[in-house]
């Protein structure tokens, strides 16, 4: 099952044999991953297939029940998301920033705030963030964003997700872990947030991408995996997989063949 | 053009600022006292009385706003206030202590129902409202037993030294409580931890999306069981200083402070689910309330109105809070769309 060679780079981090359960469940089966830099790998499966419990685990939110991570060829435990995240691990959910009632400057630096001054008149270096924001957004395209003091609830939800990416970005995350980025999104607004996702990836960033529509993993996934059930059912790079054969796959299979098949009798009139 | 463009948006920032609802409130229910209450409401007496009122809630009302930023309640105050004062009037009246140590006994007591209160909500992942109701009623049983126990009585007596009597429980110019002088340091206090440190950055945050912001790396539980040891120490502060004032506690004291101090909070306009508020809404909050509480007595009507009009003023707060929040997010979202 594992994936060609990278003559280029190493993974920069890899899942061995991974497996959680949650008591007599097992979200996750025996799941290896190998995750390369400056890559899109897209997480691709049904609802409950696993792709929630596989980015808590890589994002240190849970620990695994066996098997073990890598980190830069190292073995490592994530104790909390907290120390995921110092390593470079940054995770993005469907609705992006998600502090609707929050400056853009302040929810930009939530959890790694900028300070000025000494002791304990360290305080919150509002200025600075408001400039990196609007410098930031800015950069990826959203012009119209000028003033860090807005609120997030102010932006569409394309807005906050290129906002939560270029977070990310901004602190220098490694691995990038995209949640459904595009599931609540229009056309434009998501093939806006896919040319981010590109630009992350020619910086260098490993994207991990989750999604249920094949049309946008297959516009800038370089590497796939379908998760069924908990367990690894495929995993494959650019053009090695049809897009009908995806699509089966992700659907587990049986049901979409089987669905095929009776509308095609309908439509033969049987 | 791009001078009367600005000009525009800072008159809409001011009135989309969450403080501009609870500061209409107030000045309404001032005009409205001061032309029924007439010049003694104006006058310094009437303004010592509800400032003194206002203090007192202020005091418990800033932490718990702080509390209702981070999407917690706190229904525990009123026994943590009687606690507070119990305990200082039990150790340094009953038993003749010197007052710090029952001073710092009753504060170290707040503290600690706080603490728990605070692992409570954290650990069992139950509602905080459900949780501190509990703790409200067990420490109220608690603290009556073990005073009657003790005392036989109901309400212990206490003769403060000076210090004590001075800083925490004394008239200044005969008619303002130094409880100002505190709720005004705590003001400043909270005002810089809530603006000014990034702890006030993550309080707003776990309001806003507890999930999100433990996974952005922020100690959820940590700020959020501090913050509930800092309304504990606030409420048994006032029950200290109340004991101080008055020379006795009583333990059904401070029962009232627990729907007041949220009535304070929202009509200073915190968001009831979080994530939302400002240290001078709160201020304004205490203050509206304090005024209605304590206008209704220069009117020469019953007291009891007093509840309707406050009643009333929760409901319009709630209702414009909301109205408020919503022209935050969109008024802001129509200038930039062509």
């Amino acid at each position: 099952m594992t994936i060609s060679a990278h003559p280029e780079a190493a993974p920069i981090m890899r899942l061995l044999n991974i497996s959680k359960d949650f008591g007599s469940y097992s979200a996750l089966e025996d799941v290896s991953l190998d995750i390369y830099p400056g890559e899109v790998l897209c997480l691709l499966g049904d609802n409950g297939a696993g792709k929630s419990t596989a980015i808590k685990v890589l994002s240190g939110f849970y620990q695994p029940s066996s098997g073990a991570l890598e980190w830069e060829g190292q073995q490592i435990i994530f104790q909390s998301p907290r120390d995921a995240n110092e390593r470079g691990i940054a995770t993005v959910h469907q609705f992006g920033g998600t502090f609707p009632l929050m400056s853009i400057g302040r929810s930009f630096f939530v959890g790694l705030e900028p300070t000025k001054g000494i002791g304990p008149f360290k305080r919150f270096d509002k200025k600075y963030a408001n400039e990196v924001v609007v410098r930031e957004m800015q950069a990826m395209g959203i012009t119209r964003v000028t003033d860090g003091n807005r609120l997030i609830g102010s932006l569409s939800g394309g807005e906050r997700q290129v906002s939560a990416i270029a977070r990310a970005v901004h602190f220098g995350a490694k691995v990038l872990i995209l949640d459904e980025p595009t599931a609540a999104l229009g056309v434009k607004e998501s093939s806006h947030v896919l040319r981010i996702i590109m630009q992350a990836k020619l910086k260098g960033i490993a994207v991990i991408l989750i999604t249920h529509n094949v049309t946008h993993a297959l516009t800038v996934g370089d590497h796939f995996a379908v998760l069924i059930h908990g367990e690894k059912a495929d995993d494959f790079r650019k053009g090695e997989r049809t897009r009908e054969e995806i699509i089966d796959l992700m659907a587990g299979g049986e049901a979409m063949a089987g669905l095929e098949q009776e509308i095609e009798n309908l439509s033969q009139g049987k | 053009m791009p001078i009367t463009f600005k000009a525009k948006i800072n008159i809409g920032s001011l009135i989309r600022r969450p403080e501009f609802g609870a500061f209409s409130g107030l000045l309404f229910v001032y005009i409205f006292f001061a032309i029924f209450g007439g010049t003694p409401f104006t006058a310094i007496g009437g303004f010592a009385s509800w400032m003194n009122i206002a203090a007192e809630l202020g005091i418990i009302a800033l932490p718990v706003g702080m509390l209702m930023i981070a999407g917690d309640l706190d229904l525990s105050v009123g026994s943590t206030l009687a606690a507070g004062g119990i305990t200082t009037a039990v150790l340094s009246g009953y038993f003749t202590l010197p007052t710090w140590i029952g001073i710092v006994a009753g504060l170290g007591l707040g503290a600690l129902i706080g603490y728990l209160n605070g692992i409570l909500v954290v650990r069992t992942n139950l509602p905080s409202f459900i949780v501190t109701l509990a703790t409200n009623f067990a420490v109220f049983g608690l603290i009556l037993g073990i005073c009657k126990v003790i005392t036989g009585t109901v309400a212990v007596t206490i003769k403060p030294d000076h210090i004590s009597k001075t800083v925490l429980g004394s008239l200044l110019f005969g008619q303002f409580e130094t409880a100002i002088i505190i709720w005004g340091v705590i003001a400043v206090v909270v005002s810089w931890v809530l603006f000014k440190s990034p702890w006030g950055n993550w309080i707003y945050a776990i309001g806003g999306d507890a999930t999100s912001a433990r996974l952005t790396g922020i100690p959820v539980n940590k700020v959020r069981v501090s913050l509930y040891v800092c309304s504990g120490i606030a409420a048994s502060l006032v029950g200290v200083m109340q004991t101080i004032l008055y020379n006795s506690a009583q333990v059904n004291a401070g029962q009232s402070f627990v729907f007041n101090s949220i009535i304070a909070v929202v009509v200073g306009g915190v968001s009831l689910t979080g994530g939302y508020g400002s240290t001078i809404g709160v201020i304004l909050g205490a203050m509206t309330f304090a005024i209605v509480n304590q206008g209704i007595y220069y009117t020469g009507w019953d007291s009891d109105w007093a509840s309707l009009i406050l009643g009333v003023l929760l409901l319009i707060a709630v209702l414009t809070n909301n109205t408020f929040r919503r022209l935050a997010i969109s008024g802001s979202k129509r200038k930039g769309r062509k």
